[in-house]
């Protein structure tokens, strides 16, 4: 399965794409905001996507609106240092399938990315 | 400064360096400081809504270095790329887990800027103090300086754009 994850911080993708390989997902593509992510999701054609929420051009919750807009389905991961029950609301309500707050252990983002892609598979 | 301001910083700075560095942090009494911020290097993290200001996670090289280089999972020059990114994430982090505590406020958070270079200065808003948290790793000291205030009522909330 192919993974894109969106995240201005290139710190974050570099973590969250170790994580990835731990639990045995390598093949991973990035974008660095929902602008650049949208620009990229038809060549890419993900599995799964994670996407954080602050980020400059184009935001995470933005780029899920526009993403679900288009019809796509994938399940989408919002991880984000948003943490507040308003926000998780907001991004369940635009499409997000789960949600990861920042900071997070190796362990709650494997359980999270295990829990969503045995979700989808099951669908 | 409400410590309610204050205690959410000092928690949140203990849950990011557990969660994403494997690291205690052991904090001491907080208290005010003429100006920002204490080392040479600076994540800054702007805050608006209910809660304005600014946040500074301040670090001496010294200790930049090897924090950045476990987050990273290698050391990196200060003078990387890599190397202020890792900074604006750990103080993104932290500013993020604090203002979830901000009881009932409705607060945005900005995306980071770095300065490294010793004896910068950081001006802080105006009608604001600063405070400053001081911090202890393994391999030495820090601090998380804050210039934050509760808006003063909806005349000083921005119109929605």
């Amino acid at each position: 399965m192919r993974i894109l994850l969106i995240d201005d911080s290139r710190t974050m993708r570099n973590i969250e794409k170790g994580i990835l390989a731990q639990i045995g997902y390598t093949d991973v593509e990035e974008a660095v905001d929902g602008q650049d992510a949208l620009s990229k999701v038809d060549a890419v054609n993900p599995g799964l996507i994670l996407v954080d929420w602050n980020m400059p051009n184009m935001d995470g919750l933005s780029f899920v609106k526009a993403y679900r807009g288009m019809g796509n389905r994938t399940p989408v991961i919002m991880v984000t240092t948003e943490s507040e029950k308003s926000r998780v609301v907001e991004a369940i309500k635009a499409g997000v399938n789960n949600y990861v707050v920042k900071p997070f252990t190796p362990e709650t983002l494997s359980q999270r990315l295990l829990e969503t892609i045995a979700k989808s598979k099951a669908a | 400064m409400d410590a309610a301001y204050i205690n959410p910083f000092i928690d949140a700075t203990q849950r990011v360096f557990r969660s994403m560095l494997d690291l205690d942090v052991a904090t001491g009494t907080p208290a005010m400081c003429r100006s920002l911020p204490q080392f040479d290097v600076s994540g800054i993290i702007g805050m608006s809504g209910d809660v304005i200001g600014c946040v500074v996670l301040s670090l001496p090289l010294t200790v930049a270095r090897p924090v950045v280089g476990r987050l990273l999972g290698t050391e990196v020059s200060h003078t990387c790329e890599d190397f202020a990114d890792a900074v604006g994430e750990l103080v993104n982090m932290i500013s993020g887990a604090a203002k979830a505590q901000f009881d009932g406020k409705e607060v945005s958070i900005s995306c980071p800027s770095i300065i490294i270079g010793r004896g910068h200065h950081v001006a802080r808003p105006s009608n604001t103090v600063c405070v400053s948290i001081p911090c202890e790793v393994y391999c030495g000291s820090f601090s998380v300086d804050l210039a934050i205030r509760p808006i003063a009522g909806p005349a000083e909330k921005p119109a929605p754009a």
